[in-house]
């Protein structure tokens, strides 16, 4: 339970999500007139179409590739219409595709039996779903009380996935209940899924199916000796972002990475791609159970986290609307934030600590996801254990949802297995040693930590009402996000977006608004 | 005489160092002793095994207090650059561009290939700078252009080339399987594959970056952490000049 100490206006906070409503609503009539190259792909996977040609080409990207002119349809009849008309099983038809086989150039027989054959399609992909979100259920409940709180989260990023394996039983072991693959640089900027087991990567680990299967195998092996629940963990962001969460939903990931400005702001992802692609992924991670992570830290890094962590606030409200438009719940929303001000800031950690606590207070359910010190770690490894603790007090003090574990070594490498020991071994010796802390403390009200929190939420609605007034996309092309500006037909993959014609069918996408309430 | 250095600890010449490190192998009696004789095997004459902890079932993490009898001769060291060389501000490079190489001189710079860290390049190139250290657009001598990150090697030397640059700036933050390396090693060959490698001063920087690197790898100079803009800067006029480039 949140006890406010804060003192915060209700009024105020109240107004702050009306504003996040009308900021999202004209980019929400965007996305549902819109489809994308990657929303139809992630619908194909969950009708179960899977494989790959010889130069690497999943089928999904070639079925779509094939139909790109009757894109506005959907691409869900047309793949089923090729069952029907070729009579083929299905894993038949998708080895031909992988061979070469243009499904385009059938014509459309009978459309309503080829709409119900997709929708049976999709059913059936749907029910291993099911079956994935009632296993975890059930562990999470065998397993009640085990897990750390704040989660202890840690990634790994060797670049092979059988190395990351060792190295997320070991972290796993250590203490951590998350544990999140990083993925490989640029892997977010590739428009198409990889395909199996890999094992190389620059900065991280390809996300691949077949990688998230061995991963989670892994990790279930742990929580089954540890008798306690390990969340696996991945980026559904980029260009294939609801492919991805396609892919994490059926092999029962946990969590994802999930922003709905990340990619466009931090990986020049067109902003119109970006905005329809959050919303599918948002409803594939809503439906599987999965836990979303926002990206605002990433906001920390570019801009300076004193004087803007209004704008933080601001993109959580944004963050906020945009996921119950696409169906998620509140302890699905794992918000996001950071400990990125400068240390030499006179009384910097009691402004984290008010920053920490403000969100805490706004946002009671929701298992705000914390970042630690990034951009001002260093080489002196030894300053930034210091750090990585104060922000492991706050995190623990203001009862933060998912703590990511700071890293001594964050200026100089990914993760080695001994940097994460030691994050793990001094995080619980700080955590368990301020349990009940907050039980026992309050903020004075016309302190510094109070004035401050009220002095961002002010900032937050002033911003928000500019957002309001000049639009949520110009507003990112002035670069009023992370001081990073963009143009609306700018950036990556503006040409995989297609305006859903008058018959689009697509049944993945009304099982999904139907089971979400969204229809 | 040489001036032979060790590590200092309490006293001099004590050759103390502290080292912390993991073996794959299971905690106990047998790893204490593997991490003391893989630290005699490194050299030092002493080790102490201060402390061990169990990471996993195979691996196991160490501290170890160690001291070493080598050293060096402190005369015959170089650093990576002259550290008497002080940088000129920002007031004297723009004076110092108006009086010998009069007109504005031009830098373009990117963080290239799949590299997405803009922050770098920002803190040199942009006007804000960094640490309350303009960057090269507020310089008013110099006409910068900033391409941002993620930008291929060939966009970047076509910019150069369009916009007549006298310099290009290259930042690269990531390091994992020595992508910089690679990455800083195609940017040459292309330019070289183009005869052109003598029309630009070339420049890289990046947290992990040092003039000895980039000199290898065919740049004028490298510049690593804790580099501001008029470090560049200086460097840039100061060659153009030396060069007879105008
Ligand atoms: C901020 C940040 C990000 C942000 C970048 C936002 C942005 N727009 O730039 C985001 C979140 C996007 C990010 C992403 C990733 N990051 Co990052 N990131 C950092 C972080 C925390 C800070 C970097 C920073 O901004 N420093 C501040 C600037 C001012 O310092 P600087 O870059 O060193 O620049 C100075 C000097 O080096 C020099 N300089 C730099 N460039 C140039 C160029 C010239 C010409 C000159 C003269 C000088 C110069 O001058 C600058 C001022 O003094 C570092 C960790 C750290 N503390 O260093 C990790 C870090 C750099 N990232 C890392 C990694 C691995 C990644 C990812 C690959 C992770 C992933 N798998 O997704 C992705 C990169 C994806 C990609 N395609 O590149 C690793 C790199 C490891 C390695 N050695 O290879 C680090 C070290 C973190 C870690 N420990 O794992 N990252």
């Amino acid at each position: 339970m949140v006890t406010n100490k804060l003192n915060l206006p209700k009024e105020k906070i109240d107004r702050a999500r009306e504003l996040a409503k009308n900021i999202c609503a004209p980019v929400l009539d965007f996305i549902d007139a819109h489809t994308t190259v990657t929303v139809e792909r992630a619908t194909l996977r969950l009708l179960g179409a899977d494989g790959v040609s010889t130069e690497g080409a999943p089928v999904p990207n070639l079925v779509v590739d094939a139909l790109r002119d009757k894109m506005s349809e959907g691409a869900a009849v047309w793949y089923a219409n090729a069952l029907v008309q070729t009579g083929l099983e299905q894993g038949e038809l998708d080895r031909r595709i992988a061979e070469g086989f243009n499904i385009a150039t059938l014509p459309m027989g009978d459309r309503q039996k080829a709409k119900e054959l997709a929708a049976a399609l999709a059913r059936r992909q749907f029910s291993r779903i099911d079956a994935n979100r009632a296993y975890r259920e059930s562990k999470l409940e065998e397993f009640k009380g085990r897990s750390h709180s704040p989660l202890l989260y840690l990634i790994v990023a060797t670049g092979n996935i059988y190395e990351d394996v060792k190295q997320a039983q070991a972290a796993a072991l250590a203490g951590a209940d998350v544990i999140a693959v990083i993925r490989t640089t640029a892997q977010s900027l590739l428009d198409y899924v990889p395909y199996g087991p890999t094992t190389e990567g620059f900065g991280g680990t390809y996300a691949t199916q077949e990688n998230f299967r061995i991963m989670r195998q892994a990790l279930d092996e742990v929580m089954e000796r540890e008798q306690r629940y390990i969340y696996q963990t991945n980026y559904a962001s980029g260009l294939c972002m609801p492919e991805i969460a396609a892919m994490g939903a059926l092999e029962r990931l946990d969590m994802m990475l999930n922003d709905s400005m990340y990619g466009i702001l931090f990986r020049d992802i067109n902003m119109y791609r970006t905005f329809v692609d959050q919303r599918f992924s948002r409803m594939i991670n809503a439906y599987s159970g999965i836990i979303i992570n926002t990206g605002e830290d990433n906001y920390l890094t570019t801009s300076d986290a004193f004087e803007k962590a209004y704008t933080v606030l601001a993109s959580q409200f944004l963050n906020e609307r945009f996921a119950y438009a696409a169906g998620l719940k509140p302890w699905q929303m794992g918000l996001g934030h950071a400990f990125e001000m400068d240390p030499s800031i006179e009384n910097g950690i009691l402004y984290e600590l008010a920053q920490a606590q403000m969100a805490r207070e706004i946002f009671p359910e929701h298992p705000l996801k914390y970042m630690p010190p990034t951009k001002h770690m260093s080489g002196d490894i030894f300053k930034g254990l210091v750090m990585d603790n104060m922000f492991n007090f706050v995190s623990k003090a203001t009862g933060q949802g998912i703590h990511l574990l700071g890293m001594l070594t964050e200026a100089i490498h990914t993760p080695f297995m001994m940097d994460r020991h030691i994050a793990v071994e001094t995080a619980l010796y700080v955590m368990n040693g301020i349990e009940s802390i907050m039980d026992e403390i309050e903020f004075r009200p016309d302190g510094l930590i109070v004035r401050r929190a009220h002095e961002v939420l002010d900032r937050t609605l002033g911003f928000m009402e500019e957002v309001e007034r000049i639009g949520l996309m110009e507003s990112i092309e002035k670069a009023m996000f992370a001081d990073i500006s963009r143009s609306r037909t700018g950036g990556k993959g503006f040409e995989g977006i297609v305006e859903k014609g008058e018959g689009y069918f697509n049944p993945v996408e009304s099982m999904l608004e139907r089971s979400l309430g969204l229809a | 005489m040489a001036h032979i250095i060790r590590p200092y600890g309490d006293t001099m010449d004590d050759g103390k160092v502290q080292l912390s490190f993991s073996l794959p192998v299971p905690a106990g009696s047998r790893a204490l002793e593997a991490a003391r004789r893989i630290a005699l095997a490194w050299g030092f004459h002493e080790a102490e095994v201060v402390h061990m902890a169990p990471m996993s079932d195979e691996f196991t993490f160490f501290v170890v207090y160690a001291a070493t009898q080598h050293g060096i001769d402190w005369d015959t060291v170089e650093g990576d650059r002259d550290d008497s060389e002080k940088p000129m501000t920002m007031d004297e490079i723009n004076a110092f561009i108006r009086a010998h190489i009069g007109r504005k001189v031009v830098v373009v710079g990117a963080c290239t290939g799949f590299d997405a860290h803009t922050v770098g390049i920002d803190a040199i190139m942009n006007m804000k700078g960094y640490n309350h250290h303009y960057g090269l657009e507020r310089y008013e001598m110099i006409e910068a252009h900033n391409l941002g990150a993620q930008v291929p090697n060939e966009t970047l030397i076509d910019y150069a080339e369009a916009h007549n640059a006298d310099a290009i700036l290259v930042s690269q933050v990531v390091t994992q399987k020595n992508s910089h390396v690679h990455n800083l090693t195609e940017f040459i060959e292309l330019l070289e594959a183009k005869g052109e490698r003598g029309r630009f001063i070339c420049i890289a920087g990046g947290p992990r970056i040092s003039n000895k690197l980039a000199a290898k790898i065919g740049f004028d100079a490298g510049f690593g952490h804790g580099t501001y803009a008029e470090d560049v800067a200086t460097f840039i006029v100061k060659k153009m000049v030396q060069e007879g480039r105008k």
